[in-house]
């Protein structure tokens, strides 16, 4: 292939991922270095039509960064004014007593319900007036290496036809030099993938394992609209073996939060995260919020649930991980947004460091990290998510308890996250097949009607961002072993098994709906899935609301 | 009240979408017509037209002129009204230019005389306008406005002579070689998804695309599996297409595919699925295999 | 060529974006959703680049009218190659028949000798802006453009029309309106969106014009389309055909 010319920009950081890391990240470093070129790029066609988060948020961060936030209309207007969590079986709930005493974690007094998506424009304007620049639409698709050290990042190509060649508007992709690389691109980013595995950042750490999340917005009546009001739910229609539960959250103008996340080591090839989440919908403790209301946005998108043990070594030359780029996610409180927003604004510190002194690594974010709240708190709950996935949902809730108010997070042992989450799938012939409900249309709905409020597309004429490795091992392993897992597990109807003659399967892949939540990545057994960066700009295009 | 239309004729016949025109126009009161080149004859026996201006001069439809003389005309009417065609939307606008008018594009129903339902954002809304302009200037959707008939009218014809168009000259016209009509103007258009299982069966529905004069169209899923290139694709990242009779063959009727093809007139859905999405917004639905159904369609056409 | 080329520009809902009615029935949702140059628009930016780049014409301006967020789509179109851009600063929305009023104004200015734009706005669907516009310069119009040519003072313009193109010739100064297959546009690519950063950008309050920018149209109502109902299942093709013959009379 001959070498492409390639412009390049000189900055002093650049920042992968508009996220709230990110952007953290990027107002932090203008806050410490007013004059430092500071230049942050966003896959999605603008700040958060790429997010997607319940969103509880808990202001502690904000209050470092920004703290006169309240004066600058920050999109927080929903506090939490009631909240419980539910255990479900089929047709009942019962509440769990003493929450905030047994989850302590799961106490939400003084947080608001928001949306993540609105939150994070509003702290792209934030960082615009602090003078960074802000470039969405253009993904990063190669780490700039040089010298053995990242010395930036080269954004995607645009108009490569789908056979490969340069179409008549082909556009290189632009070199951006950065004397320090912050990648804050969320749960399993691509070039925070190509970095682990160069600099060996997950040597001595467990693996990443994840969950994915899939969320709805809805718009109900009025009158039964009750802001603030949180409910978080586990049990039913989860067995015990499998770990996820659901959220619904009452925010601002009438709008309802609803989402349910399935952990991504469950074994049940049947299981189908979308179909759970839509039939939670009708189980009596959520049916009469949705009743009378209006679906207006979908979205799915996998999260990182490692926690502590899996947090890999945070430098590399030349930059450093973030957010959930490296794991900051605490699953026990359900939140990541201000452990995400704390590891950007140390980034920024660590790499500030790096500058003044000129030093390739921004050798000081480990320990930052250790000195600070954020590692404590990771700490703490470090042994919650593995328990749920050693002994099952009631007793994992029941070490849960005792972890947090016995223990207070102190216990002298630490559970293990023993497998990824490609390897816990069980073979078709020994899963239970499950029989979900067909969509009623009013309240539970199929795949394609639910990508279509995901407002995704992407240029029809670029190669499949989502490569299959090796067709045969598709045929083998996840046909005639699992019966086509991805058919189930994306929730954006993107893999569909197709049948192409007597005995022969193909997979069809359906790139233009993908979602972006990268749970094939996450999940195909053999990780024969490669998901590409596909060119800027595609993807969903969630609103303000998601 | 008089309303003005601007009737289109082609070979010798008014095109049905000025007929809808003449139709939607008698809501507001007596009819005249005017009619560029030839064919002054064929409007003047459309059923409630009273007068024909007749403009054999102005064969090209240049819009300069056919704006400016519409203009000349404008002050004895209270609406001027022409089909939404592409000849339409080249001079009414610019007739509303000369008037100062805001003009009234795609009116999809008449509410009164100056309270008009226009789709804007491709059809997924619908807005409710009322005109404070002394002279109503519209353009209407044929397809939301039965037509009047051919024949049964005599009105009286009057010749006027042509002005001269100096800025705008016409070179040529170039039909489509095709002897099928593009989708978005088709009246008829059929439409293939994955349930015709390859490329080559797509020729099973040429057969009754002739007979109907229709445009072939076909679902993102028939495009993505390769059966048919991507400019015959339907839907919200295809073409969008209103024509008068839709015929959907082997296609669930996905949302987007819906998006691109639910404001035709008349549905019909051939599906091996009863349950398929698609007989939710057809208006006849054959529920069977559609290798037996289609040449029984052919035949029975 | 000492040509200028007018391109008037709008900011609208992204075509990705799924439009939804307010509540109250005043309009579309428009808050908080991604907007974007219309794409016809896009189109016309493209062409009167490529007719810069072949010598055509020798300056590409760039107008909107809009709020102060519009001039995204001023850099945007800057990034594709338009040499500098003008805001007309208005809070409200106006009408065609307004924005042509400004638009002349601006063109008159200007001393535009070709104005370039898009054939519609996929927002209000109202194709009409550039017909009105050449009615009150009195400049000839090239509508549905799908191919054009200067040469010796005229252009040359392909029109989309039902069935075919049809070829017109005209003087200039004209109006030519872009249809979807005038060209392809470029990319904005990230080199060129920085060097746009640097580009002139006009604010002019629309005040400052003195035109007539009053509506004439008063929006009752905005609802959602109906949703087609279920129609009847038929046994038979021959069935289905008399169907269509005598109850649907559409064939």
């Amino acid at each position: 292939m001959t070498q492409i010319e390639r412009e390049e920009m000189e900055f002093d950081v650049v920042v992968v991922g508009g996220g709230p890391a990110g952007l953290s990240a990027a107002i932090r470093l203008k806050q410490l270095m007013p004059d430092a070129g500071v230049c942050l790029i966003e896959k999605g066609s603008e700040i958060g039509a790429h997010i997607v988060s319940g969103a509880v948020i808990e202001p502690r961060t904000l209050d470092e960064l920004l703290p006169n936030w309240r004066d600058l209309d920050a999109p927080l207007r929903t506090q939490v004014t009631e909240e419980r969590m539910l255990f479900l079986t089929e047709t009942r709930s019962f509440a769990v007593p003493y929450l905030d005493r047994v989850m302590p974690q799961m106490a939400n007094h003084g947080n608001y319900v928001v949306s993540l998506g609105e939150v994070c424009r509003w702290l792209g304007e934030q960082a615009e007036a602090l003078g960074v620049e802000i470039y969405p639409g253009f993904s990063g698709a190669e780490l700039f290496i040089e010298n053995d050290h990242v010395a930036g990042v080269i954004t995607g190509d645009m108009g490569i036809e789908r056979n490969g060649e340069h179409g008549p508007n082909f556009t290189p992709g632009m070199i951006l030099r950065a004397k320090q690389t912050i990648l804050t691109e969320g749960a399993r980013g691509s070039l925070t993938g190509h970095a682990m595995k160069r600099f060996g950042l997950r040597k001595g750490v467990e693996p990443q394992t994840y969950g994915l999340g899939i969320k709805e917005v809805w718009e109900i009546p009025a009158e039964k609209h009750r802001p603030g009001l949180v409910q978080h739910s586990f049990g039913w229609p989860l067995d015990d073996n499998t770990y996820g539960g659901a959220w619904l959250y009452h925010f601002g103008e009438n709008l309802v939060s609803f989402g349910f996340v399935t952990g991504l080591d469950y074994a049940n090839t049947y299981l189908s995260p979308f179909e759970e989440m839509q039939r939670t919908k009708l189980h009596p403790a959520f049916r009469e919020h949705f009743e009378g209301g209006k679906r207006l946005i979908y979205g799915a998108r996998a999260l990182s649930e490692g926690g502590f043990q899996s947090i890999p070594r945070l430098i590399f030359p030349g930059g450093v991980l973030a957010g959930d780029s490296a794991g900051f996610l605490n699953v026990p409180k359900i939140k990541g947004t201000h452990t995400a927003m704390k590891s950007g604004m140390i980034a920024a510190e660590a790499v500030a460091e790096a500058l003044e002194k000129d030093k390739k690594e921004a050798a000081s974010m480990t320990a930052r990290v250790q000195q600070s709240w954020l590692w404590s708190e990771l700490r703490d709950v470090r042994n919650i998510r593995p328990a749920f996935a050693k002994w099952g949902m009631k007793l994992g809730a029941l070490y849960s308890g005792i972890d947090s108010m016995i223990l207070r997070g102190r216990a002298p042992w630490t559970l293990h996250h023993p497998h990824a989450d490609n390897e816990t799938l069980r073979p078709a012939s020994v899963c239970t097949k499950i029989d979900y409900p067909k969509p009623d249309g009013k309240i539970t709905f199929d795949r394609v009607s639910s990508v279509f409020l995901s407002s995704t597309n992407h240029e029809e004429n670029q190669p499949v961002h989502l490569k299959l490795r090796n067709e045969t091992v598709w045929q083998t392993v996840n046909h005639d072993v699992f019966d086509s897992p991805e058919s189930r597990y994306c929730p954006a109807g993107v893999y569909e098994q197709e049948q192409t003659g007597e005995n022969a399967w193909q997979l069809r892949i359906n790139a233009q709906n993908c979602v972006h939540c990268k749970t094939c990545d996450i999940k195909d057994p053999t990780q024969n899935i490669d998901w590409c960066t596909p060119e800027g700009g595609g993807g969903p295009n969630y609103p303000v609301g998601m | 009240m008089t309303a003005l239309v601007l009737v289109e004729v082609e070979n010798g016949a008014v095109r049905q979408a000025s007929r809808s025109a003449v139709a939607a126009a008698s809501r507001f009161g007596a009819v005249d017509a005017i009619v560029f080149g030839d064919g002054a004859q064929a409007a003047a026996a459309l059923p409630g037209v009273t007068r024909v201006l007749s403009v054999p001069g102005l064969v090209n439809d240049l819009a300069e002129p056919a704006a400016d003389l519409l203009a000349a005309r404008a002050k004895d009417y209270s609406h001027i009204v022409a089909a939404a065609s592409a000849t339409g939307k080249n001079i009414l606008p610019r007739l509303a230019g000369l008037l100062d008018v805001q003009p009234i594009p795609d009116v999809v129903e008449i509410k009164d005389v100056d309270t008009f339902v226009r789709p804007i954002y491709a059809g997924n809304a619908l807005a409710t306008v009322r005109s404070a302009d002394s002279i109503k200037v519209l353009t209407v959707r044929g397809s939301n406005f039965d037509p009047v008939a051919a024949e049964g009218g005599s009105a009286t014809v009057e010749t006027i002579e042509a002005p001269a168009s100096e800025k705008s000259v016409f070179v040529k016209v170039e039909l489509s070689a095709s002897d099928r009509p593009e989708l978005e103007s088709a009246r008829v258009v059929i439409s293939g998804g994955k349930g015709l299982k390859d490329a080559a069966n797509f020729k099973l529905l040429e057969p009754i695309a002739d007979k109907l004069n229709a445009a072939i169209g076909a679902s993102r899923a028939a495009v993505d599996s390769g059966f048919a290139p991507n400019e015959m694709q339907v839907g919200q990242t295809g073409k969008i297409v209103a024509p008068e009779l839709y015929i959907a063959v082997g296609l669930s009727g996905a949302i987007q595919h819906l998006a691109g093809m639910k404001d035709s007139r008349v549905i019909v859905a051939i599906n091996t699925d009863p349950e398929a999405p698609i007989f939710k917004v057809a208006d006849y639905g054959i529920v069977g295999d559609l290798f037996e159904v289609l040449p029984t369609l052919e035949k029975a056409l | 060529m000492t040509m200028k080329v007018l391109v008037p520009v709008k900011r609208v809902v992204d075509y990705n974006v799924k439009v939804r009615v307010a509540a109250d029935g005043s309009g579309v949702e428009t808050q908080g959703v991604k907007m974007s140059m219309n794409p016809f628009d896009e189109i016309a930016v493209e062409e009167a680049v490529r007719l810069r780049e072949k010598g055509a014409a020798k300056e590409v301006v760039v107008v909107t009218v809009g709020a102060q967020a519009a001039q995204d789509v001023l850099r945007t179109a800057m990034a594709m190659g338009a040499d500098r851009a003008i805001l007309v600063r208005t809070d409200d929305t106006l009408e065609p028949r307004a924005v042509a009023n400004v638009l002349k104004a601006i063109a008159t200015r200007e001393e535009a000798g070709l104005i370039c734009m898009g054939k519609q706005a996929i927002d209000d669907d109202m194709n009409a802006t550039g017909q009105i516009l050449a009615a009150k310069l009195g400049w000839p119009q090239g509508t549905f453009a799908s191919a054009v040519t200067v040469a010796d003072g005229r252009i040359e313009v392909a029109r989309e029309i039902d069935g075919g193109t049809e070829v017109v010739s005209l003087t200039l100064p004209a109006v030519v309106t872009a249809d979807l297959r005038l060209n392809e546009p470029r990319y904005a690519s990230l080199p060129n969106i920085m060097k746009a950063r640097k580009k002139p950008l006009e604010t002019v309050e629309i005040d400052s014009l003195g035109v007539d920018t009053a509506s004439r149209l008063t929006v009752v109502s905005v609802a959602e389309p109906a949703e087609r109902k279920e129609g009847v299942k038929v046994n038979s093709a021959a069935e289905l055909v008399e169907k269509l013959k005598t109850e649907a009379k559409v064939i």
